[in-house]
């Protein structure tokens, strides 16, 4: 109970952070168009591709003489950039098509 | 100072994330939002590489930067490949693929952060929750990616299945606390819960028919954003706590935005109500009457004495390529004078808003394409509709069967124009796998046979009208 309650404290911040972003992103989809549901889901699909830091940081830290960490940091980095390029390019792709012709 | 920076780089990049998300909403601004984002994600991968090392006073061998460059290299090449090479039918499965290698990202740093952490609780919890829901997303959004790709067609249903997922889900919760409570230090604990997790995500999808897979897909998307929150708790970072929250609030909403679009509700799409079992006491009432068959010069007949015609466009549009021909069809239709409209369903294609990719993709006219609820009035004074591989979203029986599965779900009221062309590769029922009247109304003429090819033949007999 003590270690729930000194989490809370140290983290008082995080915590806040948190709960302001569950209503931003609440309200940023509120009243989308159908249309968009599908490039919508694939920009936030590329956004989420920021766990990426997370397997950079991993690498940075990682001992260089641990071989089986630094495969594993290496396929995760490579599979986050995957879901950050991939992502972004293909929801690019798909809006460039919503273009209004002249 | 190095610090400051690197804060105010996190700051940028999340900040790129709100905004973009907010302008990817609406049709004129979502290409910048993208790029905003983009570019938000960009900067924050930069400062974690450069200046990340600098204020955590770690020294980093070159060996070590190589690695990650190639990684990223690697990956850049890759997923650039893929994602302007594939055709935009299979944009859905692009999406659920992407969304997998994000939450085995998630999973992988669960698995090696393990180690560096026994014995602390919080931080502990925070690489055990981001492990098993990033496992999780991983093999339920591979499995959700060969069943759109249509590697895996049927729904693959244990017996007792809901009880199977439930118990696992209770063994994964309860293990998982026990790695968390006792401070375990065996890396194999680790391993175990990883392919439990992994387990859990192939059960929970592969009993969830296709049609539901932009809902899991859009549920998925959300279980990673929360996976890459816990990551952002974990190493105190707030680019990746904001984006994963985001993401995972925004996915949430999107997810239920799509149910509501199917007329279906989150616990029918993950506890199954649809699907074999209830479709076949569903359509237990057989549908009596004949078909009436007609060729390619008919539907030409048909379509050039019209004088207002509206295209309903489904999936099997889609699946035959046939969008160009069928933008063709319209160009020459509206050179005849013809008022040609396409009436969009909110989940025609396979997810919402797939349709409309689609047919931009072939050059339609963005003000051509109306939504369900706009044109749904217009048929009763439109002389042809011309339905194109779309089965379900026409189907009259969500209006009058209450028995049928898709009773009550929102459809385009097609039955109320003067006639009714629809073209099919078969008689076979569409996704939720059930009857449709419509083919039997005394006003519809089936055009059997492959979008595109079926569509070029009417092309061609309405050029030498």
């Amino acid at each position: 109970m003590t270690e729930l309650l000194n989490f809370f404290q140290q983290n008082i911040q995080m915590i806040y952070i948190v709960i302001l972003m569950i209503f931003v992103g609440v309200e940023i989809i509120g009243h989308v168009p159908a249309v968009l549901h599908t490039p919508l889901m694939s920009g936030a699909n590329a956004i989420h591709g920021v766990v990426i830091i997370g397997a950079i940081l991993v690498m940075l830290h990682m001992d260089p003489s641990n071989k089986l960490g630094l495969a594993i940091g290496f396929v995760a980095v490579v599979l986050g950039t995957l879901n950050v390029v991939g992502g972004f390019v293909v929801t690019d792709r798909m809006l460039d098509m919503f273009k209004t012709k002249k | 100072m190095e610090t400051a920076l690197l804060n105010i780089i996190y700051l940028i990049a999340s900040v790129g994330f709100i905004i973009g998300l907010k302008m990817l909403g609406s049709p004129k601004t979502a290409r910048k939002g993208n790029l905003y984002a983009a570019f938000g994600m960009f900067l924050a991968i930069l400062g974690t590489i450069f200046i990340y090392p600098k204020t955590a006073h770690i020294e980093v061998v070159g060996f070590v930067y190589t690695l990650i460059f190639i990684a990223i290299l690697i990956g850049t090449v890759i997923g650039w490949g893929i994602a302007k090479k594939v055709e935009m039918t299979k944009m859905p499965e692009l999406v659920s693929f992407f969304n997998g290698m994000g939450g085995a990202t998630a999973a992988l740093i669960g698995l090696m952060e393990f180690s560096h952490n026994v014995g602390h609780t919080s931080k502990m919890f925070m690489i055990v929750a981001g492990l098993v829901i990033g496992s999780i997303s991983f093999s339920g959004s591979m499995i959700a990616w060969g069943k759109l790709s249509g590697k895996l067609r049927k729904p693959v249903r244990l017996p007792k299945y809901n009880i199977l997922n439930t118990l696992l889900a209770l063994v994964i919760v309860a293990f998982a606390a026990y790695i968390i409570a006792t401070h375990v230090a065996n890396p194999v604990y680790i391993y175990v819960l990883f392919g439990l997790a992994l387990l859990y995500g192939v059960l929970f999808v592969l009993p969830i028919g296709g049609a539901d897979m932009p809902v899991v897909i859009s549920l998925l998307n959300s279980f990673t954003g929360l996976a890459a929150a816990f990551g952002g708790f974990l190493y105190d970072n707030m680019a990746m706590l904001t984006g994963g929250i985001l993401v995972g609030s925004a996915g949430t909403i999107l997810t239920v935005a799509m149910t509501k679009a199917m007329n279906r509700s989150l616990s029918a799409v993950i506890f199954g109500a649809f699907g074999e079992g209830s479709a076949a006491t569903g359509s237990g009432s057989k549908i009596q009457g004949n078909i009436k068959e007609a060729g390619p010069s008919d539907a030409a007949i048909l379509l050039n004495y019209a004088n207002k015609v509206i295209i309903v466009p489904g999936y099997g549009l889609a699946v035959a390529q046939a969008q160009h021909v069928l933008h063709e069809l319209e160009e020459l239709l509206t050179k005849k004078g013809i008022d040609v409209k396409y009436a969009i369903h909110p989940v025609a294609g396979r997810m919402p808003g797939h349709m409309n990719v689609l047919l931009a993709e072939a050059n339609v006219d963005y003000d051509k394409l109306v939504d369900m609820d706009d044109i749904n009035n217009e048929f009763a004074n439109t002389d042809v509709v011309l339905v194109v591989g779309a089965n379900d979203v026409v189907n009259p029986a969500a209006h009058n069967d209450p028995s049928s599965p898709i009773y009550g779900m929102p459809i385009l009221d097609v039955e109320n124009a003067k006639n009714i062309i629809v073209n099919k590769r078969s008689m076979k029922p569409g996704y939720a796998g059930i009857e449709n009247e419509l083919f039997y109304n005394p006003k519809t003429s089936m055009l059997f046979g492959d979008a595109k090819a079926a569509l070029t033949k009417v092309v061609q007999e309405l050029k030498s009208m």
